[in-house]
C-alpha cells in the first residue's frame, strides 16, 4: 500500500485536492441558496413559499448521481459546455441546497418568536432584524448540522468520479485499474477520505455539546 | 418532439420498469437488515457494554464518514477477499445495508437518550427489569420519535442504489443508460423518466413519514 | 480521558485495516476451474454489454448478444459438451480483472488486449481477434488520424483500458478523460466533453453504427490482440479453452461467427 502511496503520490494529491475544493465550493454557494430559499419559506408570501417549496421538494427527492449527470451529458448538448468537475460541483450544489434550506429555516424558526417581535419594537425593519438579531442566533444552532452537511458534501462529492471529475474517487479507480491492486488502493483512498471527515465529525460533536450548553 | 414521444415505447419501459423493480427489492432488503443490524447496534451503543460498544463505536464512525461509493466497491470486491463471495445483487444490498445500518444506529441511539430519564426510573419502579423496561416504555417510545429521521434515511437509500450502477447493478439508472447509449435520441427522454420515477418514490415516502408521524403522535 | 481512548482506538483501526490489505491480495479462485466446471457443467464468463458486435445488451429480450458471446458459448460446448451451461455476466475494463481473481468469472471475454502488464496477473489464451487502436470523431472535427491530436486535445476512454496509456505514451501530456466504460465515453463524445474516443476499432465501428455522424479514422495507430484471460493456477483450464479454442477455428464455427457479426467490419486478425 505504501508503495502505491509513493508512485502515484501526485495523482492522489491532485485528487485531494479537487475533492476539497469542490466540497468547499459547492457548500459555499449552496449555503447561500440554502439560506435564500430558508427566507422565502417563511417570508409568508405564497408565491415565495411555494417555489420555495418546490425547488427543496424536487432536489431533495432525485439522486444527485443523476443530477450531475444532467450537466455532464445534456446540458452540454443544449447549452454550454461543462467540465466533469463542473457539472459534479454544480449537481453537489444544487443538492445540497435544498437540504441546507431545509436545515437554516428549522434554525431560524428555533429562535424564539419573541426575538423578531422585541428586534421589530425597536424599530428595526424586517431584513435588518432578521441580520442583527434572528440570524446570528439560528446560526449558533445550525452550525452542527451545518458541519455534519459539509461532512456529507464531502462524501458526496465522490459523484465527481463518475463523471471524470478527478477527484479522489476517480484517482482512487484509475490507480485500481493500473495496479490490478483493487483492496490496497480502496483502503488507501478511505483512509485519506477519513483523514477529511473525521476530525471534522468529532470537532461538530464536540461543537454541539459546548453550545448546547448555553 | 416524436422523437421524445417515441422514446417511451413498451420496450424501453418495460426494461426501465424492470430496472426499478431491481432498485425496490435492493431497497426494501437494505430497508429490513439494516434496520434490524442498526437497531442492535445502536442499543449497544446505548446501553454502553464496555469495549464493545467503543470498539462498535469506531467502527460506526468510520462507515459513517466513507462514501458510500467506497462502500460498495469495497463489498464487492473486497468482500472475497476475506472469503464471502457475493454475486451483484446481494452485494449491493450488503453495501448499502452496511452503510446505512450505521446511519441508523447513530438515530436509534439518539433516539433511545431523547426519551425522559424518568420513564426508565418509573419503569423500574413497578418491578420491570431493565430489559423489560426497555422493551415496553422505552424503545416503543424512542421509536415513535425516530420516524422521521429514518423514514429520511430509507428515502436516501432509495436514491443512494442509483450509485450501485458502477457495479453493474441492473438498477433503474443503470437501466436508463443502457438504452440511451444505443440511441442519442433517447438521452433527454430517459433522464425524464427516471427522475419523474424516483421523485415519485421519494416523495410519496415522504408524504407517507408526515403521515406515519402524525397519526402516531 | 475517554477521548484519549476513541483516539487509541482509531489509531488501531487504522494499523488493522492495513495489515488487512496486506494479507488481502490473495486471490480466492484457488481451487481448479476446470473440476468444479465439470461437476456443474457450467462456465461463467466475464463480457462486455455495452459494446455493439461483441457484446452488446438487447434491451428487447434482454439478452447479452455479440460474437464474445457466441464464441464463449462455443468454447463452453467443446469443453463440457453441448449441454453445458454457459452464463454470463457483465463487466467493464475496471472490473474484469478483479472479478476474475475474485472467483465470480472464470474467464474473461470482453475485448480484453493481451499486455504484458496484465501477463503479471493473468494468464491469456491464444489471440482470437486482432484490433488495432484507432479514434472515433464526429465527421466534420476534421480530425483524420492522430496526427491531428497534440498534448492540448481532449480524448475519452475509459477506466482499465490500456487505450488510455498507450495514447498517454504516443501523446505525452494529453488530456484523457475516463468514464466507466465505452457506451458512457461515447454519450460524453456527444456531449462534446473531448474530440474523440479511443480504444480499438473493433469496439469503435460498433459505436459508430449506432449514430452516423460519427466516424473511425482509418488509421490504426497500435495492435491489439484480443486474448481470453483466465486466472493464474489454471493451466489444465486454460490448457482446454486453446484447445477449443483451436477446435473452432478449425472447422469453420470461428469463421461462420466471425461473418456473422463482424463481416462489414474491417480488420486483421489471423
Amino acid at each position: 500500500m505504501f508503495q502505491i502511496l509513493n508512485d502515484y503520490s501526485s495523482e492522489l494529491l491532485e485528487g485531494f485536492q479537487i475533492t476539497l475544493i469542490s466540497s468547499v465550493i459547492a457548500l459555499i454557494f449552496s449555503l447561500i441558496i440554502g439560506v435564500l430559499l430558508a427566507i422565502l419559506q417563511i417570508s409568508g408570501k405564497k408565491l415565495f413559499i411555494t417555489l420555495a417549496n418546490i425547488y427543496v421538494e424536487f432536489f431533495r427527492n432525485i439522486p444527485l448521481l443523476i443530477i450531475a449527470m444532467f450537466f455532464y451529458v445534456v446540458v452540454p448538448v443544449f447549452w454550454v459546455p461543462l467540465s466533469g468537475f463542473a457539472a459534479g460541483t454544480i449537481g453537489l450544489t444544487l443538492y445540497t441546497a435544498a437540504f441546507i434550506a431545509d436545515t437554516v429555516r428549522a434554525g431560524i424558526l428555533a429562535v424564539p418568536k419573541g426575538q423578531m417581535e422585541a428586534a421589530r419594537s425597536t424599530g428595526l425593519t424586517f431584513i435588518e432584524a432578521m441580520r442583527y438579531v434572528v440570524l446570528p442566533q439560528a446560526f449558533k444552532i445550525v452550525i452542527p448540522p451545518l458541519g455534519n452537511q459539509f461532512i456529507s458534501l464531502i462524501k458526496n462529492s465522490s459523484v465527481l468520479a463518475l463523471v471524470a471529475g478527478f477527484d479522489l474517487m476517480y484517482q482512487g479507480d484509475i490507480i485500481a485499474s493500473e495496479t490490478f491492486n483493487v483492496f490496497d488502493t480502496y483502503i488507501l483512498i478511505a483512509l485519506i477520505y477519513l483523514l477529511l471527515t473525521m476530525p471534522l465529525s468529532y470537532l461538530m460533536r464536540y461543537l454541539e455539546k459546548h453550545w448546547s450548553i448555553n | 418532439m416524436e422523437h421524445f414521444l417515441e422514446a417511451f415505447s413498451w420496450i424501453n419501459m418495460r426494461f426501465l420498469l424492470e430496472g426499478l423493480l431491481i432498485t425496490i427489492q435492493v431497497s426494501l432488503l437494505s430497508i429490513a437488515f439494516s434496520f434490524i443490524i442498526g437497531g442492535i447496534l445502536g442499543i449497544i451503543r446505548y446501553v454502553k457494554i464496555p469495549v464493545l460498544s467503543s470498539i462498535i463505536g469506531v467502527i460506526i464512525d468510520i462507515i459513517r464518514n466513507l462514501p458510500l461509493l467506497l462502500i460498495i466497491f469495497f463489498t464487492y470486491f473486497g468482500l472475497p477477499n476475506m472469503g464471502v463471495r457475493l454475486n451483484i445483487f446481494w452485494s449491493a444490498v450488503a453495501a448499502m445495508a452496511v452503510f446505512q445500518s450505521a446511519m441508523l444506529a447513530e438515530i436509534i441511539r439518539g433516539g433511545i437518550v431523547a426519551v425522559p430519564k424518568g420513564q426508565m426510573e418509573a419503569a423500574r419502579s413497578t418491578g420491570l427489569t431493565y430489559t423489560q423496561a426497555m422493551r415496553i416504555i422505552i424503545l416503543p417510545q424512542a421509536l415513535k420519535k425516530m420516524i422521521p429521521p429514518i423514514v429520511g434515511q430509507f428515502i436516501s437509500l432509495v436514491k443512494d442504489t442509483s450509485l450501485a450502477t458502477v457495479i453493474v447493478l441492473p438498477e433503474l439508472t443503470y437501466s436508463a443508460r443502457i438504452i440511451y447509449s444505443q440511441d442519442s435520441n433517447l438521452v433527454l427522454p430517459m433522464f425524464f423518466m427516471i427522475t419523474l420515477l424516483y421523485f415519485l418514490i421519494c416523495y410519496c415516502l415522504a408524504k407517507l413519514s408526515v403521515r406515519l408521524d402524525r397519526s402516531l403522535s | 480521558m475517554k477521548k484519549l481512548g476513541t483516539m487509541t482506538i482509531s489509531i488501531l483501526s487504522g494499523l488493522t485495516l492495513s495489515l488487512l490489505s496486506a494479507c488481502g491480495t490473495q486471490d480466492l479462485a484457488s481451487y481448479d476451474i476446470l473440476e468444479r466446471s465439470q461437476e456443474t457443467a457450467s462456465l461463467t464468463w466475464g463480457v462486455k454489454a455495452d459494446t455493439p458486435l461483441f457484446g452488446s445488451m438487447n434491451i428487447e429480450t434482454r439478452q447479452i448478444e455479440g460474437f464474445e458471446i457466441d464464441l464463449a458459448a462455443a468454447i463452453t460446448r467443446e469443453i463440457l459438451g453441448d449441454d453445458a451451461k454457459v452464463e454470463f455476466i457483465e463487466v467493464s475494463s475496471k472490473t474484469r480483472i478483479p472479478l476474475l481473481k475474485n472467483g465470480n468469472i472464470d474467464a474473461i471475454i470482453a475485448t480484453m488486449t493481451i499486455t504484458e502488464a496484465r501477463r503479471e496477473v493473468v494468464d491469456f489464451s491464444e489471440v482470437y481477434f486482432e484490433a488495432g487502436q484507432s479514434l472515433l470523431v464526429h465527421k466534420d472535427s476534421g480530425i483524420a488520424s492522430i496526427e491531428d491530436l497534440d498534448k492540448s486535445s481532449v480524448v475519452i476512454g475509459a477506466k482499465g483500458s490500456n487505450s488510455v496509456a498507450n495514447i498517454r505514451e504516443l501523446i505525452p501530456g494529453i488530456t484523457v478523460l475516463e468514464l466507466e466504460n465505452f457506451s458512457e465515453a461515447f454519450v460524453a463524445l456527444r456531449a462534446r466533453q473531448g474530440v474523440a474516443v479511443t480504444t480499438d476499432n473493433s469496439v469503435l465501428y460498433g459505436l459508430s453504427a449506432q449514430d452516423p455522424d460519427y466516424i473511425v479514422t482509418d488509421e490504426t495507430f497500435t495492435v491489439e490482440p484480443y486474448g481470453i484471460a483466465v486466472n493464474k493456477n489454471q493451466e489444465r483450464f486454460l490448457n482446454e479453452v486453446n484447445k477449443a479454442l483451436q477446435t473452432i477455428k478449425e472447422n469453420g464455427t470461428y469463421d461462420s461467427l466471425h461473418e456473422k457479426w463482424l463481416g462489414s467490419v474491417i480488420n486483421r486478425n489471423d
